[in-house]
């Protein structure tokens, strides 16, 4: 069976869930989907750029904030709301791409975590926008045919088949291999003629443009937004999550989020710790297992082929 | 510029406090080619700690000192228990220093609750003396002066004695440090440990005048991380130069546009990043 079988199947499959789901479960399986999505846009830069993010927590929240706020203070319908909080979150992608591509390896990872933050801080400050603390709620923002559950997870699962299926198609372009040639050697690219900051720029802005639809996405979810949304948590989580699947795996970021976000509702189930638990897993995953699950099962893969 | 000296003392005392939380950061970071996220975390610990003590004892200067040993202790654990098991790989040490700072913020969560916490001065520091053309509270000039403190301290330590120049030669090239018999892992020890307690220490300084909450830890990091990115990599002048920059920007961001004041590191930031990359007095490793 080859591999695209393969992922139609695990689509069938994801398709048919909300038919045997109990609908608490229909809600965990969408947020996971969500999730999944930014995750992904996550790894397109980590896993093909060789560019750590921790700001794309806050990409994802610029999107909510946006398409709440549309909606509940400015009025707009779904669609146009859906789109202002993608194309906002893409423009600020791009705003912090100008500055990131000038960075590499860990300096790359901090200016992004003092940019993140910044958001946060906006979000936290500016309360006549944001509504601060107490953030931003919307009503009824799903239109009459989402209303049902199972009919908006079936259009979430769609958009992130979709991004999905976008996302591989743009790291396996030509494009995405002159990326992954930066990833392997800047200055051998760049001696090639390729215009370096150019393509880590355009990579910073696609990979911005899917954790705006992931926070677009989300905003009609949750329909309540704060600046914890946007937080430093976030991002980690959604690293976490890219990680857990397995950096440059792409469609393990679905292994990941489902992973996490069940771990985070079983642990709720117990205790409030759920941060100091992730935490924890943050740090066995980087002591014992940085490939994640997908990549320490390609890892065996490739030693028993070869073993063969 | 628009700024009565009420605002500059209070850019810079509020730089001088920065000082003090980057320049650990920006040792570690320089020597150990560890960017500890956890940076924060361990500011807001050491704030917690010296708070406890000094409401114990009602002595200010144990409190520091407590919150000093104490996060030094936390960082020896980190150093010995947790990062040795990724030496030498940047990005895993990273984001397993990211992961100690959620358990750590949420470990403060539970010992010390949500609510927000101001550590008691002592009442030499009470009240306020005329400077300038204005009355100042004594302790923010205190706070300026520890900033002025540490930095000679650290300068002398750095500049001339045999650990300082240790340091400086592991910042260069710590395979040669190694290879004319030093033990340069005591010496990388000795210098997280600096950084964690400095880290505590302005807690401590940070947590009388800016009080201690659980956010706390993020804002005072994304300070830090801008100073060191503006300063440069493990340099003690260039982290006191992104300080009073960082420091008297975020004043002025206050007093014009208080809503949007975290935006005004961004620009200075930007700039550096657009003409040098790696900061004001950072160097190619």
């Amino acid at each position: 069976m080859n591999r695209g079988m393969l992922w139609l199947l695990a689509l069938l499959a994801a398709a048919v869930m909300p038919l045997v789901l109990s609908s608490y479960h229909v809600d965990l399986a969408t947020r996971i989907l969500i999730f999944a999505v930014l995750a992904m846009s996550i790894d397109v830069l980590a896993g093909f750029v060789g560019r750590t993010s921790l700001c794309h927590g806050a990409i994802f929240g610029v999107a909510t904030y946006v398409v709440i706020w549309a909606m509940a203070k400015a009025g707009l319908p779904a669609v146009p709301a859906f789109l202002a909080g993608v194309v906002a979150a893409t423009l600020v992608a791009a705003l912090f791409g100008l500055l990131a591509v000038r960075t590499s390896g860990v300096y790359f990872l901090l200016l992004t975590v003092a940019l993140g933050m910044v958001v946060w801080g906006i979000c936290l400050r500016w309360t006549g926008v944001t509504g601060g603390e107490n953030g931003l709620r919307g009503q009824d923002m799903r239109p009459a045919l989402l209303l049902a559950r199972e009919n908006f997870y079936w259009l979430v699962l769609a958009v992130a088949a979709l991004a999905a299926w976008a996302m591989q198609r743009f790291v396996n372009s030509p494009f995405g291999l002159s990326l992954r040639g930066i990833r392997d050697s800047e200055s051998r690219m760049r001696a090639l003629g390729y215009n370096v900051p150019l393509h880590l720029f355009v990579g910073f802005a696609v990979s911005g443009f899917f954790a705006g639809v992931a926070g677009a996405m989300y905003a009609f979810f949750n329909e309540y937004v704060s600046p914890s949304s946007v937080a430093m948590g976030q991002s980690v989580a959604g690293l976490l999550m890219a990680i857990v699947g397995g950096v440059g795996t792409l469609f393990g970021s679905f292994i990941g989020a489902a992973a996490i976000i069940l771990l985070e509702n079983t642990v709720s189930w117990y205790t409030d710790r759920w941060q100091a638990v992730l935490g924890l897993v943050f740090i066995l995953t980087m002591i014992f297992a940085p490939e994640g699950i997908l990549g320490t099962i390609r890892r065996l893969g490739a030693v028993t082929r070869r073993a063969r | 510029m628009g700024m009565n000296s009420f605002q500059l003392l209070n850019g810079l005392t509020f730089a001088a406090l920065l000082f003090v939380v980057a320049s650990g950061f920006t040792l570690v970071f320089g020597l150990l080619r560890i960017v500890n996220l956890s940076h924060g975390a361990l500011y807001l610990l050491g704030g917690y700690i010296g708070y406890s003590t000094a409401t114990a004892t009602g002595s200010f200067g144990l409190g520091m000192l407590a919150a000093m040993l104490g996060v030094a202790a936390v960082g020896l654990v980190l150093d010995q228990g947790l990062l040795r098991f990724v030496r030498g790989q940047e990005l895993r040490q990273v984001l397993l220093s990211l992961g100690v700072a959620l358990v750590l913020n949420d470990l403060a969560l539970v010992i010390w609750g949500g609510d927000s916490f101001t550590v008691p001065t002592p009442e030499l520091l009470f009240g306020a003396v005329p400077v300038l053309d204005t009355f100042y509270p004594k302790y923010r000039l205190f706070v300026l002066g520890m900033g002025v403190l540490v930095f000679v301290l650290l300068w002398l330590l750095l500049n001339h004695t045999r650990l300082g120049a240790l340091i400086r030669a592991g910042v260069d090239d710590p395979e040669m440090v190694e290879a004319s018999g030093v033990n340069i892992r005591r010496v990388f020890v000795l210098t997280f440990l600096l950084g964690c307690a400095l880290a505590g220490l302005g807690g401590v300084m940070g947590g009388a005048f800016l009080a201690l909450y659980p956010s706390a830890d993020a804002e005072i990091l994304v300070f830090s991380l801008a100073v060191v990115v503006i300063g440069g990599r493990g340099s003690l002048v260039g982290a006191a130069i992104g300080a009073v920059m960082v420091g008297l920007l975020n004043t002025m961001g206050q007093v014009w546009f208080p809503e949007l004041a975290y935006f005004v590191i961004f620009g200075p930031m930007a700039a550096l990043l657009a003409f040098r990359p790696l900061g004001l007095l950072g160097r190619a490793v």
